[in-house]
């Protein structure tokens, strides 16, 4: 492999990673556009680990990982009070102010930036991407999973069933918020570099765009979503200046024609002998 | 006298300055298929909504199986035995018809292991040999693996039936179940609600159909303006008139 094809892998494990940060909770519904700041909470965590308390990588990424998800566990309650556009709103906020406050924290270097000695390798990185994509697949299969669309669908009789809704949206945050520092842990760690002005805006922009061009109906939305992302900008970039206008008039196409994401629901479906419609009036004692 | 299923104490329910209820109490006896009727208005599903949980009432109590539920929170209600159909079909449109079963399954799970096991890597996991089970007893296991918006109204609406039962209810709760199907529907919901009562699962059923209520109810009461105005076997009922009074002055 190429250096330009593995920093491209690189770059695509780490969307991959945030991809699935962002997946969870809006499995369920919620929009969490300060994914950024949970990715800088696990790179600067790590990095404070690796750096100043001696801490092996093989600790210090999980327990950024953990760091990230002890934040959204603490705001959690608050921010899921709000619903909807205002969710999205109060995570984005959330995102700012991390990012805000690291970008202002002396200890690790303000706005010039943390150096990490410790490195972590393309292998390293490969390894935690397939394990995230592997951890969040045996989590689509599960019934946590079959609730957190049930909760999208319809809150009010998801609790009726007697699911704890709440619970779950708060899990939903919190293991992407972990899954968000995991990236941002090791992100650090590959580039022996964390500033706080990558873990910007457009940073989780750009992943909830993923997510939602892939589709998160299925387990393989987001992974789809972030190939797509990462890979169509090298493609087009024989188009030279006119790239970024090509690329972007992709993406508004693709959510004309597939507003439900590049990976459906029904794609999966109908490769299975799925039964044909069977019209009203059919008499049921047939069977 | 045995403790009745489903008790409804002096509740009383408003918004804000409208009256929905006004102190209602009515008895659901175990093992029976009781009706709740009258016109629009009247307050049948604003009674569900409370028993249910959805919401608290202004005032009174409601007591399941001689239990007082009026403070517990909506979704521990089913662990006790109650669970509800939904007038316009509540089914969750993200997932198919086996998917909805299974979520209707939760209160008969346990634990964090329960939640996390993926158990969807099994094709034939019991979760699911169950859930296509339960549709099989009443013919739809066709339906198991299509999309929810496919379906037609009446299939949806006895799926949702089936979705109720399988958190082994012992009190059902349904709202106009007959209301939108054809008469091929309307026989399979018939023999559908015979099977549940046969299982001794007590009946709660809101329903405009008066021969369908004749058919399935063994008991009547009759609620306007968020009263019960009388109750007794339809027949009795239909003659009161009070009862006619409320659907006459509703037409007027």
């Amino acid at each position: 492999m190429s250096g330009y094809q593995s920093g491209l892998l690189v770059i695509l494990c780490f969307n991959v990673i945030a991809a699935y940060a962002v997946y969870l909770p809006l499995a369920a519904g919620q929009l969490n556009l300060g994914v950024a700041g949970f990715m800088a909470v696990g790179a600067y965590g790590a990095a404070i680990l690796t750096n100043e308390m001696g801490w092996p990588l093989v600790a210090a990424v999980p327990a950024g990982g953990l760091a990230a998800g002890l934040v959204a566990l603490v705001v959690a309650v608050p921010i899921l009070r709000t619903q909807g556009i205002y969710l999205a709103l109060a995570t984005f906020a959330l995102g700012q102010v991390i990012a805000a406050i690291f970008l202002n924290l002396d200890i690790v270097g303000g706005a010039a930036g943390y150096p990490v000695a410790a490195y972590a390798g393309p292998g390293g990185v490969y390894a935690l991407t397939g394990a995230v994509v592997a951890a969040v697949f045996l989590l689509s299969r599960t019934r946590f999973a079959l609730y957190l669309t049930a909760i999208k669908s319809d809150p009010v009789v998801t609790d009726l069933m007697g699911i704890d809704v709440r619970g779950m949206q708060v899990a939903a945050l919190t293991l992407g918020a972990v899954i968000a520092g995991l990236g941002g842990g090791l992100y650090g760690h590959h580039f022996s570099f964390v500033e706080a002005q990558h873990f910007n805006v457009a940073l989780s922009i750009y992943t909830v765009l993923y997510v939602l061009l892939g589709g998160v109906q299925t387990v393989w939305g987001p992974l789809v979503g972030a190939v797509f992302f990462t890979v169509l900008p090298e493609v087009l970039r024989v188009g030279g200046g006119w790239r970024y206008v090509l690329f972007a008039l992709l993406i508004i196409g693709f959510m004309a024609l597939r507003p439900q994401g590049i990976v459906t629901a029904g794609s999966w479906r109908r490769r299975s002998p799925a039964p044909a419609r069977v019209p009203a009036s059919l008499p049921e004692a047939a069977e | 006298m045995t403790t009745p299923a489903l008790a409804l104490d002096s509740l009383s329910q408003s918004f804000g300055g409208l009256q929905v209820l006004t102190d209602l109490s009515l008895s659901v006896p175990a093992g029976r298929a009781t009706a709740l009727i009258g016109p629009n208005g009247a307050g049948k599903t604003t009674v569900f909504n409370v028993v249910s949980g959805v919401y608290a009432p202004t005032a009174g109590r409601v007591l399941l199986h001689g239990r007082d539920i009026t403070a517990m929170p909506s979704r521990r209600r089913i662990r006790h035995g109650l669970a509800r159909s939904f007038q316009n079909v509540r089914l969750m449109d993200h997932l198919s018809v086996v998917e909805n079963l299974i979520v209707g399954q939760h209160a008969t799970t346990r634990g964090l292991s329960d939640l996390l096991t993926p158990f969807r890597l099994w094709p034939e996991h019991r979760w699911r040999r169950q859930a296509v089970d339960a549709l099989a007893e009443v013919g739809l296991s066709a339906h198991a693996d299509a999309a929810v918006g496919a379906l037609p109204y009446g299939i949806r609406k006895r799926i949702d039936l089936v979705r109720a039962t399988l958190a082994g209810a012992s009190l059902l709760m349904l709202d106009e179940p007959a209301a939108g199907l054809n008469p091929t529907e309307m026989n399979a919901l018939r023999d559908h609600l015979a099977l549940l009562r046969r299982r001794g699962v007590t009946l709660l059923v809101v329903e405009h159909d008066m021969r369908f209520v004749g058919e399935v109810c063994d008991w009547v009461v009759a609620l306007d303006f968020g009263q019960k105005i009388t109750e007794g076997p339809l027949a009795e009922v239909q003659r009161d008139e009070r009862v006619r009074a409320a659907y006459l002055g509703q037409a007027a």
